[in-house]
């Protein structure tokens, strides 16, 4: 069998993005929007949907069209995807979840430039057929998306001591209750995102030793 | 007959093609879900109304809390003489003042200015929409002005795309409380409005509040707005006030 659904080379699409080729992480590809949506939870599982829904489904329009789509404008045509996924994204949070896309606002619009979603477009989908593509997309937006969530239940956590907006640490802790305990405003900023990231960075290099050395020895 | 997939006209086809798809199935689901798109803004008015009398209110119970607090519904003219209507509640509500605010066509004269008479805890208060520009679109919000029609009694901002974390923070409470107890009208009863300062409020001056640190365009919007359209509004309250 050259082409099972599920041969080592098909799983290792869907597992390589989760871990060793992670694209935040390791490809330290859209990062900025890991920054900005990933102080609460609910909004870092929304975008993390949103982008799974995008990447996914564009990389299988891309990959359905690969044979048609003229190269001179092949870049243009990814972006007419990709743009008007997230449009349908937008307009679908818009009518369900208005409170989500309220405090989303810019950043669905931003993953149109979302760097991963271009890049596995140009890079995956344009040479592989559907199944492998699909895969892929999945892969990358998941890897995508277990970063944001994983930054987002720390910051939520001590930035707000709630998970999902419910509250974990009891009144009893804080000091208005007479506890020792307060929120870590420097978790709500924006910087604290990249510290978690370059952590959680940290703890997967010192594990699998560095990319680059991996690289070197293939 | 092969086609050749580098010709001109190839190219040119596929992108008529792709941009005539992408505009008809976009433009059917938008469509299709306007209906859910306008509940939710008349819900979110009704929030933000509410949360400028302090009523804390969500999509849920949005409604119930409108009829219970919001009495009365005024509409004005530019000079602030009322205007007479049938049924001036749903008037009064769904007058799009951002898309009068835009329409550049419109001149000051023609516009028409609502204004909603809640009663809260025995008292009247005077909720005024107002609508401005912030850096990237518009920015809009609420202020209740207590029964003086001068002490501002609570603020509510909301906007539709400015910079997160900058411009965007008008609509916390940190920048709205700021503006409790501030007054639109100075101790001679000239309309002055009410100030957002970039570097600073004076402190105890009645008539600034701080502007927002890096949404300084945002913060001076904001400024705008309040001063254009209190203005008007005032003409109004000056006759209550007689």
């Amino acid at each position: 069998m050259k082409n099972s659904l599920l041969s080592k080379k098909n799983r290792k699409l869907l597992s390589d993005p989760l871990g060793d080729q992670n694209p935040i992480t390791i490809q330290v590809l859209g990062i900025c929007s890991a920054l900005a949506i990933t102080v609460q939870l609910q909004q870092a599982l929304v975008m993390s949907m949103s982008v799974v829904f995008v990447m996914v489904c564009g990389n299988m329009i891309i990959s359905a069209l690969r044979n048609v789509i003229p190269s001179r404008i092949r870049i243009i045509v990814q972006l007419v995807v990709v743009s008007s996924l997230v449009v349908f994204v937008d307009q679908v949070l818009q009518a369900f979840l208005p409170d989500v896309q309220e405090k989303l606002s810019v950043f669905i619009g931003l993953i149109v430039s979302n760097c991963i979603i271009m890049g596995r477009l140009e890079a995956f989908a344009l040479g592989n057929t559907l199944w492998p593509s699909f895969l892929d997309g999945i892969g990358n937006a998941v890897g995508y998306g277990w970063i944001l969530l994983a930054v987002a239940f720390f910051r939520e956590l001590f930035g707000s001591g709630k998970l999902f907006g419910y509250q974990v640490f009891p009144d009893a802790w804080y000091e208005a209750g007479g506890g020792f305990y307060l929120n870590n405003n420097l978790m709500i900023l924006p910087p604290m995102a990249l510290i978690v990231v370059g952590v959680i960075i940290w703890v997967q290099r010192s594990r699998k030793s560095f990319p680059e050395e991996l690289l070197e020895e293939n | 007959m092969k086609i050749n997939k580098d010709s001109n006209i190839f190219t040119f086809s596929f992108a008529i093609l792709m941009v005539l798809v992408v505009a008809i199935s976009l433009a059917f689901v938008s469509e299709s879900l306007s209906d859910m798109k306008k509940a939710n803004k008349i819900d979110k008015k009704k929030i933000n109304i509410l949360s400028a009398i302090k009523v804390k209110s969500d999509r849920k119970t949005a409604n119930q809390l409108y009829s219970d607090y919001i009495k009365k519904s005024v509409v004005v003219n530019s000079v602030g003489e009322v205007v007479q209507h049938k049924n001036i509640d749903s008037l009064a509500f769904n007058i799009d003042v951002q898309k009068q605010y835009r329409d550049k066509t419109l001149s000051k004269e023609d516009k028409l200015f609502p204004l909603f008479v809640a009663k809260k805890d025995g008292s009247e208060f005077y909720i005024t929409p107002m609508v401005g520009s912030g850096l990237w679109g518009p920015i809009w919000g609420f202020i209740a002005l207590e029964s003086d029609c001068n002490t501002i009694f609570g603020a509510s901002f909301d906007h539709k795309s400015e910079t997160p974390g900058l411009g965007a923070e008008i609509r916390e409470s940190f920048f709205e409380d700021a503006f409790i107890g501030k007054k639109i009208l100075n101790n001679n009863n000239q309309f002055v409005s009410v100030d957002v300062v970039k570097g600073g409020a004076e402190a105890g001056s009645y008539h600034q509040v701080d502007g927002i640190t890096g949404g300084t365009i945002t913060s001076d919007g904001v400024t705008n707005m309040l001063k254009n359209d209190l203005e008007v509004y005032n003409n109004y309250f000056d006759k209550i006030r007689e």
